[in-house]
């Protein structure tokens, strides 16, 4: 068949930038002019329309279930349930245990119970509310300390209970808990955020020839999808062809899966294309959120503020299936007293199975929740021992050479201190200017014209594992093809690599151009008639495809200066500028004329160095591929009358390695910095009973421009050198800091000890 | 669905006689999310945006009559001067494209208790024009036009026509709380609109009851315990009590935007202040433009 309408097809890179330039984007004008092909403007001559029945309950037994209504309803083709599912009747990203439709109990609000195809949007949505479910309304499990505390009683499936329990233990706390001058304790929660993604999930599933079908989905990671869907349609994985379609927006929220399945069954089933895209409000129900948490802490030191030790309990609650729970379970706890160095350490992190919001991947990934807490807890000791909040944070920064909670060493750079001697060097914006309401917390809405607002400064540092983790191989691949067209040599790359708006798609054009001494470089569309490229999540794909992408252009290099070798009879060759250069002989020829009709294509993959498992007791191990930091000052001003903030300035000073492209590498820390705003006043999935109060986004608000306020970058290059080109990973660093240095910013303007976030107004004024 | 475009005002009455389950649309800030979201399934949309006789504003003695297609851009491009109340709630409605889009008219149509326009309607006095193809037109005071939740004194059979808000006499001023600095519903809301020639203040409050509240008594103590004459600075006692008095009126609840309390607490603050900028300015300072 025909490919779709707006599918997505190569894209010429355009400008000439190399390593360490700013060309633009490939997709940029295109998605600034509206454009630009999302998942959900796909179309195809013929298609059907499919949609998703969901629970209305947290968790209910189905007694009956009858589609005879809804099959009768004229343009319908298809009503489907988990009878239907051809294969496996449950998928996972980790762990198969999430069923692809309801079977006979549902577990959590939003669960998927049947699908339905028809001609028409509007005929599938009425035919929904044909199909008859019986429920058997049963008590949600929602407190997932209680599932902690008591997990057997508490089972919400097969697994349990406890997805993961990761203890880490070093030294002798207790020991130390009876040395230490000044103790100080806290207990801290984090509300669910969503990754808020503006384009909600979409595909179109289009039935093959060969029994297969082709897949056209906006997702982050086309090889595991295909992993994942193809036992559940009894297919070859062979037979399943995944093309990225536009995505808009990720976050990690599209690591799982979410309408893939349903809409290759009713393809299947049909025989017609079907194409599915949420509304707004499913797709609050259609993605997992970030994990919510509870988190204790208790730190011991020194009067001078030397840690001595810290016990800790984080649990975090993933909902009802696994998901990616267990990794974020291994990051809280491998991370969970962030980068300072403590001789003795209780950690504990706990993942529980409940009957809440599904909960997985989102940027930062189980860093964020205990990056909140340790950042409070290092402004509550300094309180204590009479410290500066940088002051206590430099006296106990990791740096090359420390030991992690694990037992890992940072054996590259991790400069920490001088970092934080950057950011307080920055100068401090000035007073509000009272004149423009804009300037004020509350904006335009006119709350004040200066009354009860009060200034706060605060700090906070976070650091985040890049890559995966715990002896995880998540290698990528890349194919370059470098021919003569038109007399001009041009390079074609593909790779499966998801481009979630992060500017990997830029990035793959500037290490072809830079490794080739190509101008023109063409990107085709990520699908798996290329190998795998691991996920767009874990800031890693700079890293891995772009190691990828640089290790595969390097032997089309090399293939190219043999047969330019061949042909001169010269050993001296390299290509700069479409030409190949001799040492002693200058220019000896063109590009275009050594490839002549024959072009150079190889494939490569590559993969970081191994890391380890952690010790299921001890918690110690290598897990961690490369770390990366980042530190922010916040200033607000605080209306303390109404409890209304104005973030007014945030500086950063993020260690990246190597700077790629500083015009990407500005948005992603911008966009993290605002994510991490967002978590600081004003983004929460609100949930009661296991069910979701606020799905829409006028209830789930996320920063506006006047919200964000204009950032004081201080970008430095410390680079690693088991990576390439020296870099780190840099698209999440700055969301887990940001949270931190805002709340303690607001602690300073107010006094008030704010142990949850988002902080609400009334936490503010209470 | 059907979809009814009439092009003037009569066919706009007729259409409305003839469908009385016809859902009127505007600027379709409101209404198109409801129906994109599949929470009202009206049998016919009434499309109103082609009728030219709602577009304008004029003056009309001492009040502006606002058609009810008015977008709020133009109210606060326009207005801003002689309706300073109504011109900034309107500024704090939605983002610049709701704006473009958004009426005065959709919002009293709407009528839910969280609409921006309402407490400058309210505390300003201003009166809606109703019109039905059967009865003509009448007059309807904002204050007995919301009778509960997202429902209105306009019977099946009216459309609503324009809006008559009389000229400010007095400094007015709204003020909203939202959890963001933009584009935010109100957790709560409040107006206050001063006339020194008659020695009356008015209010309005938003989303803190089940309809948009007056809160009079507090009005009445304003108009006795000002100093209305003196010129001197607003007596702080005199500020903390008519924030108690508008706090005391409303009836908030909890829900997922805030707490009863916090909304308590915020309109006390908010009447508060906006009574001391309404004063400040009254007796001679520089009043300031929402910009």
């Amino acid at each position: 068949m025909a490919a779709p309408v707006k599918a997505p097809g190569r894209v010429d890179a355009p400008g000439r930038g190399r390593v360490g330039d700013s060309p633009p984007r490939p997709d940029g004008t295109l998605k600034v002019t509206g454009e630009f092909a999302y998942a959900s403007d796909l179309w195809m001559s013929g298609m059907l329309w499919g949609a998703t029945l969901r629970s209305p309950h947290p968790r209910a037994r189905i007694r009956s279930l009858d589609v005879g209504p809804a099959l009768a309803t004229p343009g319908v083709h298809a009503v489907l349930t988990h009878e239907d599912v051809p294969g496996a009747k449950v998928f996972g990203l980790d762990l198969p245990d999430q069923p692809v439709l309801a079977v006979d109990e549902v577990r959590y609000q939003g669960e998927p119970v049947a699908l339905v195809a028809a001609d028409h949007p509007e005929i599938a949505r009425r035919a929904l509310d044909r199909i008859v479910v019986d429920y058997e309304v049963l008590e949600p499990v929602t407190d997932a300390r209680a599932v902690v505390a008591d997990p057997e009683r508490y089972r919400v499936q097969e697994n349990g209970g406890i997805v993961r329990h990761q203890p880490v233990r070093v030294g002798d706390v207790d020991r130390a808990r009876a040395e230490a001058e000044v103790v100080v304790t806290g207990e801290y929660e984090v509300g669910i955020q969503d990754q808020a993604f503006l384009g909600p999930e979409a595909g179109l599933a289009v039935p093959a020839d060969d029994g297969g079908v082709d897949l056209y989905v906006s997702t982050q990671w086309i090889h595991r999808d295909v992993e994942q869907i193809a036992p559940c349609l009894d297919l070859p994985a062979e037979r399943i062809r995944m093309t990225m379609a536009g995505v808009g927006g990720a976050f990690g929220g599209r690591e799982d899966l979410s309408m893939q399945i349903h809409a290759a069954m009713l393809a299947l089933r049909t025989g017609r294309p079907v194409k599915m895209s949420y509304n707004r409000r499913e797709s609050f129900f259609g993605h997992v959120h970030r994990h919510p948490a509870w988190m204790r802490y208790e730190y011991g030191a020194t009067k001078e503020g030397r840690l001595l030790y810290a016990d800790v309990q984080i649990v975090l609650d993933g909902g009802a299936y696994t998901s990616s729970s267990m990794n974020v379970v291994g990051n809280a706890a491998s991370l969970g007293v962030g980068p300072y160095e403590f001789p003795n350490l209780r950690i504990d992190g706990y993942g529980a199975y409940t009957n809440n919001p599904p909960c997985g991947a989102m940027r930062g990934f189980g860093a964020v929740q205990a990056c909140f807490a340790y950042e409070s807890m290092m402004d509550r000791l300094a309180a204590a021992c009479g410290l500066t909040p940088v002051q206590i944070r430099h006296r106990n920064a990791v740096t090359q050479g420390s030991r992690l909670a694990t037992g890992q060493i940072i054996d590259s750079p991790a400069p920490l201190a001088p970092m934080l001697e950057r950011l307080e060097a920055m100068p401090l914006p000035p007073v509000a200017d009272t004149s423009d309401l804009r300037n004020l917390p509350g904006g335009v809405a006119q709350t004040t014209h200066g009354e009860g607002v009060v200034r706060g400064i605060g700090y906070g540092v976070g650091i985040k594992n890049i890559c995966f983790s715990e002896g995880f191989d998540d290698l990528s691949t890349a194919r370059v093809r470098l021919e003569a067209i038109g007399g001009e040599p041009t390079v074609l790359v593909h790779t499966a690599a998801a481009e979630v708006g992060q500017g990997l798609v830029t990035l793959k054009a500037q290490i072809a151009r830079t490794e080739l001494g190509v101008d023109r470089v063409t990107i085709a569309p990520a699908d798996n008639a290329v190998g795998n490229a691991g996920s767009s999540s874990a800031s890693r794909q700079s890293y891995m495809t772009g190691g990828a992408v640089k290790a595969a252009c390097e032997a089309v290099r090399a293939e190219l200066l043999a047969r330019a070798a061949r042909r001169t009879g010269r050993g001296d060759l390299s290509v700069r500028n479409g030409v190949i250069v001799s040492r002693a002989a200058g220019e000896v020829a063109t590009v275009a004329e050594i490839l002549g009709d024959d072009p150079i294509e190889e494939t490569r993959e590559y993969h970081h160095r191994p890391t380890t498992p952690l010790d299921p007791v001890t918690g110690q191990g290598s897990s961690h591929t490369q770390l990366a930091l980042c530190v922010h000052r916040a200033v607000v001003d605080v209306d303390v009358e109404l409890g209304l903030v104005k973030v007014v300035e945030l500086a950063a000073v993020q260690d990246v390695g190597r700077i790629m492209n500083r015009q990407s590498l500005e948005g992603q820390i911008h966009g993290g910095t605002a994510q991490g705003l967002g978590l600081a006043v004003m983004e929460e999935i609100v949930v009661a009973d296991g069910a979701i109060r606020n799905p829409s986004f006028t209830d789930y608000l996320i920063p506006t421009i006047l919200d964000m306020p204009p950032m004081r970058l201080d970008i430095v290059e410390y680079p690693d050198p088991h990576a390439p080109y020296g870099l780190r990973g840099a698209g999440e660093p700055p969301t887990l800091s940001s949270t931190p240095a805002i709340v303690a910013a607001l602690r300073d303007a107010t006094g008030k000890a704010l142990t949850r976030v988002p902080v609400r107004p009334e936490h503010l004024v209470g | 669905m059907e979809f009814l475009r009439p092009t003037t005002w009569d066919d706009a009455l007729a259409a409305r006689a003839a469908h009385p389950g016809a859902l009127p649309i505007q600027g379709g800030t409101d209404v198109m999310v409801e129906l994109n979201f599949d929470v009202r399934r009206p049998a016919a949309l009434l499309d109103l945006t082609g009728v030219a006789e709602l577009r304008g504003w004029d003056a009309d003695g001492d009040a502006i009559r606002i058609g009810a297609g008015v977008p709020y851009a133009r109210i606060i491009a326009e207005l801003g001067g002689r309706l300073p109340g109504l011109a900034q709630a309107a500024r704090t409605v939605g983002s610049p494209q709701i704006r473009n889009r958004g009426t005065v008219g959709g919002n009293l149509g709407a009528a839910s208790p969280a609409g921006d326009s309402h407490p400058p309607l309210l505390a300003s006095g201003a009166t809606v024009e109703a019109e039905s193809a059967a009865r003509g037109v009448r007059e309807i005071p904002v204050g007995e036009f919301y009778t509960g939740p997202k429902r209105s004194a306009l019977e099946p059979d009216e459309l609503i026509r324009a809006i008559r808000v009389p000229t400010a006499p007095g400094p007015q001023y709204f003020a909203k709380i939202g959890t963001r600095n933009a584009m935010v519903i109100a957790v709560c809301s409040f107006a206050v609109a001063l006339d020194p020639a008659r020695r009356r203040a008015g209010t309005g409050i938003g989303s803190a009851g089940p309809t948009p509240l007056r809160a009079r008594e507090a009005e009445d103590f304003l108009a006795a315990h000002l100093d209305w004459d003196g010129g001197g600075p607003l007596d702080d006692v005199v500020a903390r009590k008519f924030g108690d008095l508008v706090a005391g009126a409303a009836s908030p609840i909890d829900d997922v935007r805030g707490t009863a309390a916090y909304r308590g607490h915020a309109l006390g603050v908010l009447a508060r202040r906006t009574l001391g900028w309404a004063w400040r300015e009254h007796t001679g300072q520089t009043r300031r433009e929402a910009s």
